[in-house]
């Protein structure tokens, strides 16, 4: 997790507005807290994380991300912080645009579904991928809409959200995606990690 | 039961206070309790509020009552709210029984109680004369303020009227207005201790009564809403008071009322009706939204304080809806706000039992608090 947390750390401007959407045990704004000296925020369903945080001298709120954003003013905060949740929505689009709407820019990080050994797993197995960004069955999986870097990509340029950064996580290495790499790119990242403004 | 007052801590503050109501008290008495040190830099003192039928013994023994204090299972030594850590004050509201000025205690313009010549007080009066207190220790910012209840009323009011007294708050189980049901829970008991003749309309200190059913049936009507159903009936059931079966009587024959009549009868020999009276109208007054032109976020503007919003569960007298509203007003202007909600079967109650959660939650907030605080200073 550290390693992602720098990741994420240095997309972040020092003494920036963060909120963490689903900041779990508040371990990434205690980072950046530290790190960048952030004014951070948070929200965490899981009540016994929001303890978690709250212990760490965090601002956590213990609620529903998909209900409670609407409670956030435009533009409260410099970044919002998607950590791999995006695809646990009913209505990802709209708690997409909610983050660009309360925050100025929004980092957004996705398990690749188009990784190329969950694409193996699929077509050779049959079975829905248990990989290791994807670690559970598809009867208890808290996914409810997997994606692809590209079709993250397709929906930005369809409620016109700007990319301004796209990272590729791969094996503990990182690069930059592109569009002329973008194929490639979708074939071979386990995590995609993506700065986004409207 | 027999009371003792002698030992009663107070101050006599002789300055004017303005009330809500109109009315200026010359002078007045604020009985207070301590608990803990406070330490060199004065950076470790919490004050906590009382709620309706509390009073300022909050933990330890109760020098009045020889009980114990009403928050013993959060706060003393090692505990949530640990006082070898923490220098922790509680005071008796305005208008209490325990010390304070109050209905109970002697006018000077008559030498007699005031009865009901005591003026009406406000949540905002309550902790406008508790300030008093802070300034008497030479405190100039307390670590935290919290409250359960009409306690955490006090502890939002105090953030509108003292931001810069206090560097933490934790309202618990209350709410920034008092709803319709808050209010015709309060007038049952209300009307339950003005129809007891030994009220007296309200002359019974002089006159030498006691409206005890009175009081005892508000006492009764209150702790129904303290508990949750679920709670009644998982302690309750349709449980029979020793014996067998029903006597065809109107005696207590289920278990659930002779444990309300033991709590109306023994809060009798504690409290003072015309306080119950005073104590529960301050409260159907607080309306922080009215305050505030219906904008709440307008009741903290300014304010760097930093917030823990705590609600229950399965608390119906301040849901935890309530809560949320103050964390929404409190996100809208950017305030540093945490909030949780306690998942218990034990309804507005909870604050006041043994409640881990919350205990973690509470312990949790004021250490780390406590670590950024002492490091501003």
């Amino acid at each position: 997790m550290k390693f992602e947390d720098d990741i994420l750390s240095g997309l972040i401007d020092m003494n920036s507005r963060v909120l963490d959407v689903g900041c779990g045990d508040g371990s990434l704004l205690l980072h950046l807290k530290k790190n960048k000296r952030v004014d951070g925020r948070g929200i965490e369903i899981d009540q016994n994380k929001v303890q978690e945080s709250v212990s760490k001298g965090l601002a956590v709120i213990e609620g529903d991300a998909e209900k409670d954003l609407i409670n956030y003013p435009d533009s409260s905060f410099d970044f919002a912080i998607l950590n791999q949740s995006l695809q646990q929505f009913y209505d990802p689009r709209l708690v997409l645009n909610e983050l660009l709407r309360i925050a100025k820019n929004a980092i957004v990080t996705i398990p690749n579904f188009g990784y190329w050994k969950v694409r193996l797993s699929l077509l050779f197995k049959g079975v829905m991928p248990v990989t290791k960004t994807l670690p559970n069955t598809w009867y208890n999986t808290p996914n409810l809409h997997m994606c692809t870097i590209k079709d993250f990509y397709e929906l930005c340029s369809l409620d016109n959200i700007k990319i301004v950064k796209s990272i590729s996580v791969s094996g503990g290495k990182i690069s930059n995606i592109q569009r002329g790499n973008l194929e490639i790119k979708n074939f071979v990242s386990e995590i995609g990690i993506f700065l986004i403004k409207k | 039961m027999n009371l003792n007052f002698k030992n009663i801590k107070k101050i006599r503050v002789e300055k004017p206070l303005q009330l809500d109501c109109g009315t200026v008290l010359t002078g007045f008495d604020i009985a207070y309790e301590t608990f803990g040190n406070l330490n060199e830099n004065k950076t470790n003192a919490i004050l906590v509020f009382h709620a309706l039928s509390g009073d300022q013994f909050v933990t330890e023994t109760n020098t009045v009552t020889n009980k114990d204090g009403w928050w013993n299972l959060a706060v003393g030594k090692n505990k949530a709210i640990d006082t070898n850590k923490y220098f922790v004050i509680c005071a008796n509201v305005l208008g209490g029984c325990m010390g304070s000025t109050g209905p109970k205690e002697i006018d000077p313009s008559t030498g007699k109680p005031y009865g009901l010549n005591f003026p009406v007080v406000t949540i905002k009066d309550m902790v406008t004369a508790q300030i008093h207190l802070l300034d008497y220790f030479k405190i100039k910012k307390t670590l935290a303020v919290l409250g359960g209840s009409m306690g955490g009323m006090q502890a939002l009011q105090f953030c509108t009227l003292f931001p810069d007294r206090t560097f933490a708050a934790i309202p618990i189980a209350c709410a920034a207005s008092h709803s319709a049901q808050n209010i015709a829970f309060n007038e049952l008991a209300r009307q339950a201790i003005m129809a007891d003749p030994e009220w007296d309309n309200g002359n019974y200190l002089i006159s030498k009564k006691i409206p005890r059913k009175g009081l005892a049936i508000a006492r009764m009507a209150g702790h129904i809403s303290y508990l949750s159903e679920q709670g009644l009936q998982n302690k309750f059931g349709r449980k029979l008071q020793e014996q067998t079966d029903v006597k065809f009587t109107f005696d207590a024959d289920f278990e659930v009322e002779s444990y309300l009549k033991y709590q109306g009868y023994s809060f009798v020999d504690r409290f003072d009706a015309n306080s119950y009276l005073y104590i529960t109208r301050a409260m159907d007054y607080f309306d922080l939204y009215k305050k505030n032109d219906g904008n709440l976020s307008k009741a903290f503007k300014d304010s760097k304080i930093k917030y823990c919003i705590i609600s229950f569960s399965t608390d119906w007298l301040y849901p935890t809806a309530e809560s949320k509203k103050i964390v929404i007003a409190l996100n809208a202007i950017g305030a540093e706000v945490s909030f949780v909600e306690i998942i218990t079967n034990n309804g507005h109650d909870s604050f006041l039992v043994h409640e881990p959660a919350f205990f973690n939650t509470l312990k949790g907030f004021i250490d780390s608090t406590y670590e950024e605080f002492k490091n501003e200073i």
